[in-house]
């Protein structure tokens, strides 16, 4: 009969060992998985470019989050089918609703009161040539997240309106999120001035997009 | 000079771009039938159609109008048998009558989009125009029986 000259002891110590540090590996890597997609958003489409840095990026979230979270945005970012007004956030009268697109139903649709620009005097309609709510299919809602939720729901593209990393930097340059600081008479502005929440939103996405602790 | 086109009329004017379409309508073409009722796009007796949506024309600079085709409540219909004029006379729904224009005007947007609308449609609708009356619950009677009318080929039910 045909002997296995290498089963001895010390190969099953070898073995033993083996097992034991691919256990451990196994065990790290699924920790850190974990880890990972509960602190940052892991996806492939925006990469990190090796200067992410976890504390500063989660920080300027923070900051982020306080203007997100201010009536002049939060406002068109509503949990309900409705807008909100006003920097109590009541419910928008008339009873408007979001409508497929966001842009209102039937005889409510936002631009039949919202123009391209601001109506002058006090609390008159604000304006801007894209006024509407996000899509009923897309709704991005801000009202009543928590930092952790919001910045995590702003890097995925499954929720954040299929956007890129280069894309979402772009979006806090467009026309209707500078409409926040251009409110008109009898609103509040954002906490943050613009310019203020630019270099915050650059650095959180700039530095890894990771979300603050929950 | 701005150029407005209104129920299917060229009408060239010497007018401030900033000015409101209303004020336009009424005290520079004559359209009256349109009415001031707030100014401030909180009550619907101004809306007319702008490129087929309820604008609310105290707010709608004529910068926006222009070259837009406006339809206003004498141009809903060529005999004033738009299916909405049919229901409200058969309805009697107006009281004093002036918010009137911008409900029918709010309502054939309504139809347009939703021939066979509910009353939480017609809700949806028609909440931004205010009648001081309380016509409402004639208001809403009226839009479904407009429906009706409409699904009837214009023809009375």
């Amino acid at each position: 009969m045909k002997q296995h000259p290498h089963h001895t002891a010390w190969y099953y110590f070898h073995v033993k060992s083996m097992l034991v540090i691919s256990g451990i590996i196994f065990v790290v890597a699924i920790t850190t998985s974990s880890f990972n997609q509960d602190s940052k958003i892991i996806d492939d489409s925006i990469p990190s470019k090796g200067n992410t840095d976890s504390v500063e990026s989660a920080q300027a979230f923070l900051q982020v989050y306080k203007v997100l979270m201010s009536p002049r945005c939060m406002n068109c970012h509503p949990a309900a089918d409705q807008p909100l007004q006003g920097d109590d956030s009541h419910t928008h009268n008339m009873n408007v609703q979001r409508g497929k697109d966001g842009k209102g139903l039937y005889a409510l649709k936002c631009a039949n009161c919202h123009q391209p620009e601001n109506t002058p005097g006090l609390h008159m309609p604000p304006g801007n040539p894209k006024w509407q709510l996000p899509p009923a299919d897309m709704k991005m809602v801000f009202e009543g997240k928590t930092a952790h939720e919001l910045a995590l729901q702003i890097m995925n593209e499954k929720t954040n309106g299929h956007k890129s990393k280069e894309q979402l930097l772009e979006h806090a340059r467009d026309t209707l999120v500078k409409a926040g600081w251009n409110m008109g008479e009898g609103r509040l502005p954002p906490p943050l001035a613009y310019d203020e929440f630019l270099k915050a939103w650059d650095t959180w996405i700039n530095k890894g997009g990771y979300a603050p602790g929950k | 000079m701005i150029t407005l086109n209104i129920n299917q009329k060229n009408y060239t004017i010497d007018a401030d771009p900033e000015m409101p379409l209303l004020w336009a309508l009424r005290d520079i073409i004559g359209l009256v039938g349109t009415k001031y009722g707030c100014g401030v796009a909180q009550c619907g007796a101004c809306t007319v159609h702008l490129d087929g949506e309820a604008v609310r024309s105290c707010v709608t600079k004529l910068k926006r109008a222009a070259d837009k085709k406006i339809v206003t409540i004498e141009g809903l219909s060529k005999n004033n048998d738009h299916p909405l004029q049919l229901a409200w006379q058969e309805v009697d729904v107006p009281q004093c009558g002036y918010c009137q224009s911008g409900q029918i005007m709010s309502a054939a947007v309504l139809l347009r989009e939703n021939p066979n609308p509910m009353d939480t449609d017609i809700d949806a609708a028609m909440e931004g125009n205010l009648c001081r009356c309380g016509t409402y619950l004639r208001i809403r009677k009226a839009i479904h029986l407009a429906a009706e009318i409409q699904r009837n080929g214009g023809r009375k039910v």
